[in-house]
């Protein structure tokens, strides 16, 4: 028989392997997908795979060269930041007056807004690329703004709603006492103290947009295209390039990955922050 | 100056009436208690003061000029929740002077005002810190002083104590009744707690689904309840109620033939009963006499006993069923289905017509 100390340790090392063991499951492609690129195109198509190679930069330089991966990567960074700050100018008010002023649809109204997730985008391709082409707004970044507004905007008005939820009304209630107009409110006393959701939300937006596919390959062509359009621009038209598509995707999830790698630890604290009780 | 005036206030939600007519003058420097079991209203009441509700009809003024649809902000109220509602992320200091730099007061007055009210609330090594580092006592002494620092015509307390462990709530009592002596402001406070409105009012006022039962000072009130419902709410434990029938009504009272058996002749003036009339008559622990001298004797049996000590409750029932609770000596537990003897003081008997109201006034004097 164990004893419940060996029992313990048994069951933190059964868990603890566990979760390495889906943790490296995780990463794997990712790391694969690394390991690709660096390889070159030949030793990229080599069965068995190879592990040990002699690494090379040369797709990475090849994809700067031929695409300007930079100009790409700009578009990425306006549409996502874009999208985002107008998704929050909109949704945080819609929360607000959801969260603290409750009526009785507004629990219909929320999942109104949340059934419209589930419409395959394919089934308003066809309107919404004519609408596109008849404001001029065809491959431009502005039309991927709205789009990706729109499309995040009950994912956004959701969390920020639940975020509110949590805040006592009596704080509210008490800056209303003490003087402040509904600007102010929001301004000093709401979204200070909503800071961490408000931030988990704005990441969360960003990441979406960033690695939204469907609407930038339909919408844009050259000038607007973001990150996404640029990875799908290397599959087919030149047959398969293993090593250089790796490189581009490594290329396109590095800045989102380092953003929300390094924000992770201001989330955290964003969050615990955020306790109100 | 600070004189308060709600002419036949209403309001309702959902067609659903929460306060159905109150009228109610609180005079400047006044502590005023809003007391009542949960869902009566007060706290709406309140909140219909502090403008955070809006008025269905009726009519609101402080110090003569109309505030019934003035935003909270300029009714020069100050309102401390039940819930502190402190800002999370400001520090003690910024809770307090964020009224003020709102109102864009001049630095070194609002730091002036803060030190004034952070010394009368011993909250001065505490300025600094952020609400979530502070106890419950002291979160509740930010919020006090955040009302303070702003001078309002009058505070607004909504159940302020019963967020606080019992030991700090008698001592947090204390401090608001020194408080109000030292501020000499207008004070509404709301609380289902009846003695914190006992020991903190000057005037109570009980309110029982959306009306006022009875408005009076502590002492008022609980010797001359006006109905039965005012009766049973005020004093711990309840006073013990009896049913009955007026047996002889004359112009120096009337005699109640009480159903646990015993006859009593009650010196109440200006009756209104006629001989056969049902009669409730209540009796307070403290009046109830252990023995048999006395002219209304009844025999009950014990029930559980609660002793606090310096006195024991002893929970009787009479031979019809009806509950009583006794109050006597500590030292002094009856066992468990004793049967006991009791007298009733018959001036201090209460007696309420089958309508609940209080029939006349008992003659004996208010301390």
């Amino acid at each position: 028989m164990l004893t419940l100390k060996q029992s313990r340790r048994l069951n933190t090392l059964v868990v603890g392997l566990f979760a390495w063991a889906v943790a490296l499951l995780l990463f794997f492609p990712i790391f694969w997908m690394l390991l690709t690129s660096l390889k070159t195109e030949i030793d990229a198509f080599a069965t068995p795979p190879q592990f040990i190679f002699t690494p090379t930069l040369e797709n990475y330089l090849h994809i700067q060269d031929r695409s300007g991966y930079l100009k790409y990567a700009w578009n990425s960074v306006t549409i996502s930041f874009g999208a985002t700050a107008l998704g929050m100018l909109i949704a945080i008010p819609a929360a607000y007056s959801m969260a603290f002023y409750e009526t009785k649809r507004t629990k219909g109204t929320l999942l109104w807004m949340l059934s419209t997730k589930m419409l395959p985008p394919v089934g308003v391709l066809v309107p919404i690329y004519l609408l596109a082409k008849q404001f001029g707004l065809l491959d431009s970044r502005a039309v991927l703004i709205i789009i990706y507004t729109l499309i995040n905007l009950p994912i956004l008005v959701w969390m920020i709603y639940t975020y509110f939820k949590d805040i006592p009304r009596d704080i509210l209630e008490a800056a209303r006492m003490d003087g402040a107009t509904l600007l102010q409110e929001m301004l000093r006393v709401l979204l200070p103290i909503s800071k961490g959701g408000l931030a988990s939300t704005m990441l969360l937006s960003l990441i979406l947009c960033w690695n939204e596919a469907f609407w930038s390959l339909n919408l844009t062509s050259s000038n607007a295209a973001p990150l996404t359009a640029l990875i799908a621009s290397y599959s087919s038209p030149e047959g398969l390039f293993w090593a250089k598509l790796s490189a581009v995707s490594t290329l396109a999830c590095a800045p989102i990955l380092i953003f929300g790698w390094i924000s992770q630890k201001q989330l955290v604290r964003g969050l615990s922050f955020g306790a109100v009780k | 100056m600070a004189d308060l005036k709600i002419h036949n206030l209403k309001k309702g939600f959902d067609g659903n009436e929460i306060i159905k007519g109150i009228d109610l003058d609180i005079r400047d420097r006044e502590f005023v208690v809003f007391v009542g079991p949960s869902g009566c209203g007060k706290s709406t009441l309140l909140r219909l003061i502090a403008g955070l509700e809006e008025v269905s009809s009726g009519r609101i003024e402080l110090d003569g000029r109309d505030i019934t649809d003035v935003s909270p902000a300029k009714r020069d109220l100050a309102m401390v929740f039940q819930t502190y509602a402190l800002y999370p992320h400001m520090t003690v200091r910024k809770n307090m002077s964020f009224a003020l730099d709102l109102a864009g007061a001049d630095k070194q007055e609002v730091a002036r005002k803060i030190e004034a009210a952070a010394r009368t609330l011993e909250l001065e090594p505490l300025l600094e810190r952020k609400p979530r580092q502070l106890s419950g006592g002291q979160r509740q002494r930010v919020a006090i002083g955040r009302a303070i620092v702003r001078n309002p015509k009058v505070f607004l307390f909504d159940e302020p104590l019963s967020n606080l462990d019992a030991a700090l709530r008698v001592q947090m009592r204390l401090e608001l009744s020194r408080l109000h002596q030292e501020l000499q402001a207008t004070m509404i406070y709301v609380t289902h707690d009846q003695v914190e409105a006992m020991t903190l009012a000057d005037k109570v006022v009980v309110l029982n689904g959306g009306r006022i039962e009875q408005v009076g000072s502590p002492m008022e009130l609980y010797h001359h309840p006006a109905n039965l419902f005012v009766a049973g709410f005020l004093g711990t434990p309840k006073m013990g109620f009896l049913k009955g029938r007026a047996s002889r009504v004359e112009a120096s009272g009337c005699e109640v033939e009480l159903d646990a058996g015993c006859r009593l002749f009650l010196p109440v003036s200006g009756a209104t009963l006629k001989a056969g009339d049902p009669v409730t008559l209540g009796i307070r622990p403290e009046h109830l006499n252990r023995g048999s001298e006395g002219n209304c004797q009844l025999t009950v049996k014990a029930d559980v006993s609660e002793r606090l000590g310096s006195d024991t409750y002893c929970h009787v029932v009479t031979g019809n069923g009806e509950q009583l609770t006794m109050r006597i000596r500590g030292d002094f537990t009856p066992r468990y289905g004793e049967s006991l003897s009791l007298t009733l003081e018959a001036a201090h008997c209460h007696l309420f017509d089958s309508s609940g109201q209080a029939v006349g006034q008992p003659l004996q004097q208010v301390a």
